[in-house]
């Protein structure tokens, strides 16, 4: 029953963030004012509090959660535990389809909480996924040859961007510049819609998928024997991570690391079961960015730090150390 | 028991490579005897006929059935239900308890929520009591020994309960009284209805144990029958090459196996 406990303590630190960050940023804002609306006073903190802060702290748990959890579930079918949305360059092929999506005019199209960012963004995860998948099932590839292939992914397919920016007008890169280093600052209710669209099935898919990853974490043959279809659950649980990843690329840009500190904290903490792992990495790794994304709104202010910078500073390090230890 | 479940190879041929080696069973029924051993030089294929025989490999002509139906076709989890398979080695990507490993074994019996039942929990109880790892239960595999954690894996096949366990090497890199104690530990199991595949490295530990040797030569069945008429020195001879001796035991007349200079 601890383990019941360890689960209530996620989810109760996620609640609490939820409650807590939308109070922090620049503009200092009221209790009286914010919840005026309940006497039927739309004040300008209530739409500050309810139209920009509150979306974008959701968005901020979302996105964590979803790269968290697609990351805890990369690890197990790449049998490699330094494996995540960012290092596989998924996030990275995945940010060149929203970016060329957002730029070319001619690409964009959206209804509802749907657009052709997030079209794109799938088929640029589901490139990166194939080619570290045909690569991870060479028998001669090594787990670091695969990531050094993944990381090189997203070095190509940022350059990319950078290539493609220097085509666009210095006025419309502004716009992007933000999201290219990962951010949540264009946060609003329609991006949370949009983040959720791909995210939640993406999700779904990965919990459903939890149980049969734990066997995969004894080797292909003994999960086969124990009753695992093993290319059914490496199929699908690719999917999941791919949806997750590019739900999030297409809202956020790349964002890196989370899926790879969130699992490991968790895992230390629970255990190694997958069914535990990745529901206590969604709320992990959600809690964690938006954390990073309060941090980055609070130690600049006014001004703002991109998320993506933060998770990058804080996380690139401790995935260092992570690739010196397994030496 | 009941009708006893039947694994049939039927014209098997099977070959990694399309030019290359080759691996040929006319006819082979397996799960008839308690404790089956198949044995064989290196390479000689006693791993590749294990994995078709799981339905891990399907076979390139031919076909291996489970009482009629192909292995390779079935659904996993149906499956694993009535045939286990334990590979050689496991390497875990994770640092799972004793306890979680054996309770994996249960996978194919588990529904989606997962929810362990009263079965489970006893055939978790008896695989662990059954391998000697009680007191262990809660220790993480990284804290064993090679050769506990080796009766760690053969728990969570036993825990899974099937009528066939088809086994790789149970006996791998263990020292001479761990060896006999997990074949014991198989005798027992095979001693109340369990029927037991496994492929053998040690001839005598293999002819000490097993009712039925499997002969695999160069991709092809050698010999197939009891232990006594398996491992003599023609057969052997003819196997292994020259630098072989089959000794008697003095009071019982069973073969012992040993290397020659």
């Amino acid at each position: 029953m601890a383990k019941k406990s360890k689960i209530y303590a996620f989810l109760a630190v996620f609640a609490v963030f939820l409650a807590v960050f939308p109070w922090i940023g620049a503009e200092k804002l009221s209790f009286r004012q914010v919840f005026g609306f309940v006497v039927g006073d739309w004040t300008a903190d209530g739409m500050i509090f309810f139209q920009i802060r509150f979306p974008r702290v959701l968005l901020g748990l979302l996105a964590g959660g979803a790269l968290a959890m697609a990351g805890a579930a990369l690890q197990v079918i790449f049998r490699n535990p330094l494996a995540e949305p960012w290092t596989l360059g998924i996030a990275g092929g995945a940010s060149l389809g929203a970016f060329l999506a957002r730029v070319c005019p001619f690409l964009w199209f959206a209804l509802g909480p749907l657009n052709t960012a997030q079209a794109l963004a799938l088929l640029g995860a589901a490139a990166a996924l194939g080619l570290v998948l045909s690569l991870a099932r060479r028998s001669a590839t090594g787990a670091q040859t695969l990531l050094l292939a993944g990381v090189t992914l997203g070095v190509v397919c940022g350059g990319a961007i950078m290539v493609i920016s220097g085509f666009i007008s210095p006025w419309k890169l502004a716009e992007f510049h933000r999201w290219l280093l990962g951010g949540l600052d264009a946060a609003d209710w329609a991006s949370v819609g949009a983040l959720a669209a791909l995210a939640v099935p993406g999700v779904a898919l990965l919990l459903v998928q939890a149980r049969n990853l734990n066997p995969l974490g004894l080797g292909e043959d003994m999960a086969a024997g124990q009753g695992v279809d093993v290319a059914r659950v490496r199929r699908w649980t690719a999917i999941g991570a791919g949806l997750a990843s590019a739900g999030v690329a297409a809202v956020a840009g790349p964002i890196g690391f989370v899926g790879l500190l969130a699992p490991h904290a968790v895992r230390k903490i629970v255990g190694p079961d997958a069914r535990l792992v990745l529901p206590c990495s969604f709320l992990f790794g959600g809690a964690l960015l938006a954390a990073c994304d309060a941090l980055g709104r609070w130690a600049a202010a006014p001004l703002e730090v991109p998320v993506g910078a933060l998770t990058a500073v804080l996380g690139g390090p401790l995935f260092l150390a992570l690739l010196a230890r397994r030496r | 028991m009941g009708s006893q479940a039947e694994l049939a190879f039927h014209a098997v041929r099977f070959g990694y490579e399309a030019d290359g080696w080759q691996l040929r069973i006319p006819a082979l029924a397996l799960g008839r005897e308690p404790l089956c051993g198949i044995v064989g030089p290196n390479g000689s294929g006693k791993s590749t006929l294990l994995k078709l025989a799981a339905g891990l490999l399907a076979p390139g002509a031919g076909a291996v059935d489970l009482d009629g139906r192909s292995v390779a076709r079935m659904r996993r989890a149906d499956l694993a239900r009535r045939l286990g398979y334990l590979p050689q080695e496991c390497p875990a990507l994770f640092d799972y308890a004793v306890e979680q490993v054996v309770a994996l074994g249960r996978h194919a019996h588990g529904g989606t929520l997962d929810l362990a039942t009263a079965a489970d929990r006893d055939a978790v109880a008896r695989a662990l009591a059954d391998v000697g790892l009680e007191a262990l239960r809660h220790r993480p595999l990284s804290h064993l020994s090679g050769g506990e954690r080796r009766r760690a894996w053969l728990a969570s096949a036993l825990a899974q309960e099937p009528e066939i366990l088809l086994l790789d090497e149970p006996t791998q890199a263990l020292d001479l009284h761990q060896a006999a104690a997990v074949m014991e530990i198989l005798a027992r199991r095979a001693a109340n209805g369990l029927r037991v595949v496994a492929v053998m490295h040690d001839l005598n530990l293999a002819g000490l144990f097993c009712d039925r040797l499997v002969l695999v030569q160069a991709g092809e069945i050698a010999a197939d029958g009891p232990p006594a008429e398996i491992l003599t020195e023609n057969r052997l001879l003819a196997a292994y090459g020259d630098k072989i001796e089959v000794l008697r035991r003095p009071e019982s007349q069973n073969p012992i196996v040993l290397a020659k200079k």
